[in-house]
């Protein structure tokens, strides 16, 4: 993204670099200042990662101990019907997730950049939520859905007395209950990325296609689209890492409830790691979460750092 | 990258707007509405059931405005909604977030403004390497390194303290904040470094003097992300803050699965409210300041 | 800011009145899951005789029931900043924490006051017990085994109200008819897994009872009359009310004690709830031991650990408390309160209700005694069985026997 450097900025670099210090000593104030970086990408990250990995071998309860059994834990996980469904779930919830709030936040976005009156007013009703907490939307949500006193029993006001709407006490909706609180949270966030990849476009382009007589749709589905790409893989990674953190909206909404049918593995891994006292367990499926989002995720940075490199060499 | 942010506060792109009764704009505007009616929805339930008495909750519907008026549940959620033996509402809890707000802010932020820096102008050997390990740290689910924080808190003395749970969000927040920095940093003009340094200015001379007067959009971008990620927070309050300095999510989360006899949903809507209202405030205060930080923080990632 | 003033000024009295009370007083911090109505009273008189005795009773309690609560407890114990007291269920919860030597030794003063002689039944103090030395206080005996039924709704519905659970599958249409829901079941997890102890015990007897989940007998699990309990159960499932919306077990009682639902199974601590609402046994409400059918308890209960503190006057302050909390007054007042029986026999209970009476005079023979579910298996196997139980609950398509065969598959692989 940096601006192309000049031949004679390269020149003043390299006679900056030419002045040699020890190897070590050389740059010693950023080295100092980057210390708590280091040691938070190795102690915190890789470290932890690392230890949770090593314990998940075995078959520590409360407290880490080094009795190993194998995969044993890992065939415990698989064959876990608790585990099924979490992971089910957040399959469910996260392409909901990325469908829904990708298409209705670039809607959004397209919409709030016609030269629409009261736009500022507009935006800041959708993206509100993003300041709440997940606590606050799981208990917004929770009343709301109320079968008994939320907007159920509104539409059974308004004369369908028969109406029933429990999607929070079923089995088969309760997750869809957590995606609606969450893209209620969350797609305002994503309209807010989404208005600024707009925004960031070249007026031209749009004097050009009109020039041309292409339709408005046309240009923004060949056109604007694929010159976003950017803005949509960032989008794209920061709600699937948010997906794989979902824990507090689940606690809050549903419990994981009914009968553990809106489970999410967040949630598994919490449960047993305290509650359960089966830290062997609860390490193994957060190995599990670990190795999935770094699936997700290398592909991605391969992606980014490659362009980065190419346009910077180019 | 200067350019492309002031590129991106420029107006809206699309086709100019036809008269003003059109079916597109019928479209558009209608589209809009629904939009808000869903979004604002909400934020409309939770305010006008705070403000109704029980009984009233439980008879009425919950979209239709307070007969009564009452600040009873606000009062109660504030000042004497019980958890055990514990009536103090939601007050401390209040406290107590704006004790691990204030430190985890100012530490983290001043942290990775620096890393930001250091990482845009100073870069050494495996600075880069650092960096790729802190963002894929962002993306890690936090129950892979739940249990060894607690460990690592233990062995500093710092577990169930304040002091431990700033820790925990200056680790939490780094990664993000230091990617906000850098990006941002990434835009000043080389040639403004490159003299500064002909001049003889050190690494923390110029941070001092050159980029943290040119920063402050940056730093207000980062603020008010780290307040609403911070006051927002629960797992991390829940596990390492201890009994006492429990934040204000932790107190609402115990208030509303408090019941004691009847289940006093205004009381509960208000504290909801209640915990709300901070990041609210800021997110509403900062508006378009808060649109601009996502933008040049996230998009130009 | 002038909150703030207001909290110093407050805070600087209070450290004035702490510095008066005698050098021997600690402040302890007592973390609990106690939060009901009925609870918080019970709790009340433990904090207001501890504190009479001039140490100061710092309240911890979190919401949620264990399953919220217990990581929190446990990840203090784990993290370095132990309570001063904590709540947990006896048995094999803490077992891991007591062999790290995280829990002060209670022995001493086991053997001073000869709790041995006083604690029954026996069991309770032997889940307290590893390699002979003791680390707990029971506290209580609570017991699952008990059904609520509201007289209210049955008066409402024109009926009689049911002596046993058949009589009660039996009342269930006519409970339709009225607009009554007959079953109230709140969602959390672990109370279906209760409800069915209780239906088990009830409805397959003591033998089985001992045979499936103490000596985890494959014969007994997988036997026809445990299949035709699974059967019994899935048809119970009808009696639930589908728009079901509630999680607390507390708020399934308020069901009952309001008369929109009929009956509630749960422990004797929903009595706690009852008596708040001044309602009075055999008047608003009735209880049923056992199902009405077999009149057994399980012993199970709540017992208090003392995590190992530094300072030795906090730990002179935890042993205060643990002798306290066995004490006759308190042993009378928490329990009358809380709905559960004191653990020991030389208490008098005339003040105590219809339905306590009941369960004093089950718990004379010893013959009627099974252990509790926690003292039986590990919270990993609880868990798992909840979260069985529990869908199975909640979803009609799952079969008896496939609920069945995972269950018993379950006991069996358990530690």
């Amino acid at each position: 993204m940096k601006e192309p450097v000049s031949n004679s900025e390269v020149a003043v670099k390299s006679a900056l670099k030419g002045r040699r210090r020890p190897k070590l000593l050389r740059n010693l104030a950023a080295k100092i200042a980057a210390v708590p970086m280091i040691l938070v990408a190795l102690v915190g990250f890789v470290g932890c990662s690392v230890w949770s990995i090593f314990y998940s071998f075995t078959s520590s309860k409360s407290l880490p101990k080094e009795r190993f059994v194998g995969f044993a834990q890992y065939e415990r996980l698989f064959d876990s019907s608790r585990w099924q469904t979490s992971v089910e779930n957040v399959a469910i919830y996260g392409v909901c997730s990325l469908v829904f709030s990708l298409t209705i936040g670039f809607l959004l976005a397209v919409a709030l950049d016609q030269k629409i009156r009261f736009e500022n007013t507009f935006r800041t009703i959708f993206l509100y939520p993003f300041a709440l907490s997940f606590i606050v939307t799981g208990l917004v949500w929770q009343w709301l859905l109320n079968a008994e006193f939320g907007i159920a029993q509104v539409i059974r006001d308004i004369g369908f007395s028969g109406f029933e709407m429990n999607i929070l006490s079923n089995r088969e909706y309760a997750i869809y209950a957590i995606v609606i609180a969450g893209l209620w949270q969350g797609t305002g966030l994503v309209m807010a990325l989404m208005l600024a990849g707009l925004r960031g476009i070249d007026q031209d382009i749009w004097k050009a296609s009109r020039v041309d007589g292409i339709p408005a749709w046309r240009t923004y589905l060949f056109i604007v689209i694929p010159m976003m790409k950017p803005v949509f893989i960032t989008t794209l990674v920061i709600i699937a890492s948010g997906i794989v953190k979902v824990f507090d909206l689940v606690v809050a909404l549903t419990a994981g409830g009914p009968g553990g049918s809106s489970e999410l593995p967040a949630k598994y891994v919490y449960d047993y790691m305290f509650g359960r006292a089966n830290l062997g367990q609860a390490l193994a499926a957060s190995t599990v979460m670990l190795i999935t989002v770094l699936i997700i995720l290398i592909p991605w940075a391969y992606l980014e750092f490659s362009q980065k490199r190419n346009a910077k060499h180019g | 990258m200067v350019k492309s942010i002031h590129e991106g506060m420029q107006g809206p792109h699309g086709p100019k707007p036809k008269k003003s009764l059109s079916a597109r704009n019928i479209v558009l505007y209608g589209f809009l509405l629904v939009a808000a009616f869903y979004w604002l929805l909400p934020l409309y339930v939770m305010i006008v059931t705070s403000l109704k008495g029980l009984p009233e909750v439980r008879m009425g519907n919950i979209f239709s405005p307070p007969m009564e008026i009452t600040f009873e549940p606000w009062i109660k959620a504030w000042d004497t909604a019980c958890t055990g033996l514990y009536c103090e509402g939601l007050k401390v809890g209040f406290w107590n977030s704006v004790k691990i707000l204030i430190p985890s802010t100012v530490i983290s932020i001043a942290i990775a403004s620096v890393n930001g820096y250091a990482l845009s102008f100073w870069r050494f050997k495996g600075s880069e390497i650092f960096f790729t390990i802190l963002l894929f740290g962002a993306f890690i689910p936090y129950q892979v390194m739940l249990y060894p924080l607690v460990i690592i808190l233990r062995e500093l003395g710092l577990f169930s303290s304040l002091g431990g749970v700033v820790l925990i969000h200056c680790i939490f927040g780094m990664p993000i904040l230091t990617l906000l920095f850098r990006n941002y940093f990434a835009s000043v003009p080389e040639e403004l470094f490159k003299a500064a340094r002909v001049d003889g200015a050190g690494f923390w001379r110029i941070f001092a003097q050159i980029m943290l007067p040119m920063s402050l959009p940056i730093f207000v971008v980062a603020i008010i992300l780290q307040v609403t990620g911070i006051w927002n927070d629960f797992l991390f309050g829940i596990i390492y803050s201890g009994t006492t300095n429990f934040p204000m999510t932790v107190q609402l989360n115990n208030i509303v699965n408090t019941t004691q006899g009847v289940k006093e949903y205004n009381v509960n809507m208000a504290a909801t409210l209640l915990t709300g209202a901070l990041p609210l405030v800021v997110y509403f205060i900062s508006g378009k300041l808060f649109v601009r930080g996502i933008a040049a923080g996230a998009v130009k990632g | 800011m002038k909150l703030v003033r207001n909290t110093l000024a407050a805070a600087i009295a209070f450290a004035a009145i702490a510095t008066t009370t005698p050098a021997s007083a600690a402040e302890l911090e007592v973390t609990h899951w106690w939060t009901s109505g009925g609870e918080a009273a019970a709790v009340k008189e433990l904090a207001d005789a501890f504190n009479a005795g001039g140490d100061t009773w710092k309240d911890g309690a979190i919401a949620g029931s264990a399953g919220v609560a217990r990581p929190v407890i446990v990840s203090r114990i784990i993290g370095g900043d132990p309570m001063g007291a904590t709540q947990l269920n006896h048995g094999r919860q803490a077992e891991e924490l007591v062999e790290e030597g995280l829990m002060l030794d209670l022995t001493e003063l086991a053997e001073k006051e000869g709790w041995k002689d006083i604690v029954r039944p026996a069991s309770l103090l032997e889940s307290c017990t590893l390699d002979g030395r003791i680390y707990c206080v029971p506290i209580n005996i609570h017991s699952f085994q008990w059904m609520w039924i509201s007289l209210n709704a049955y008066k409402k519905a024109g009926i009689d109200a049911p002596k046993d659970w058949n009589e009660f599958v039996a009342s269930a249409p006519k409970l339709r008819e009225a607009g009554i829901t007959p079953l109230a079941v709140g969602a959390q997890t672990w109370q279906t897994n209760g409800m069915f102890g209780v239906i088990r015990l009830g409805l397959g007897g003591m033998d089985l009872f001992l045979k499936t989940d103490v000596e985890r007998d494959s014969e007994a699990l997988r036997s026809d009359t445990m299949a035709a309990i699974w059967e019994a159960f899935g048809e119970a499932r009808k009696l639930d009310d589908d728009n079901n919306s509630i999680q607390n077990w507390n708020d399934a009682t308020s069901q009952v004690i309001n008369a929109s639902h009929g009956a509630q199974i749960m422990g004797d601590w929903a009595q706690g709830e009852f008596q708040v609402a001044g309602q009075t046994a055999g008047v608003e409400y009735d209880c049923l031991p056992g199902l009405g059918i077999a009149p057994a308890l399980d012993t199970g209960g709540d017992a208090f650990y003392f995590p190992k503190q530094d300072d030795p006057e906090k730990t002179a302050a935890q042993l205060r408390m643990a002798s306290m909390m066995i004490s006759k007054s308190v042993q009378v007042a928490f329990n009358l309160k809380k709905g559960s029986l004191p653990v020991r026999g030389d208490v008098d209970l005339s003040a105590a209700n219809d339905c306590m009476k009941k369960g004093l005079e089950i718990l004379k023979s010893p013959e009627n005694i099974v252990p509790g579910g926690t003292q039986l298996f590990s919270p990993d196997t609880s868990g798992q069985l909840e979260d069985l139980l529990s869908e199975f609950w909640t979803n009609p398509d799952m079969k008896p026997e496939d609920a069945h065969d995972t269950w018993a598959t379950i006991i069996e692989e358990a530690e």
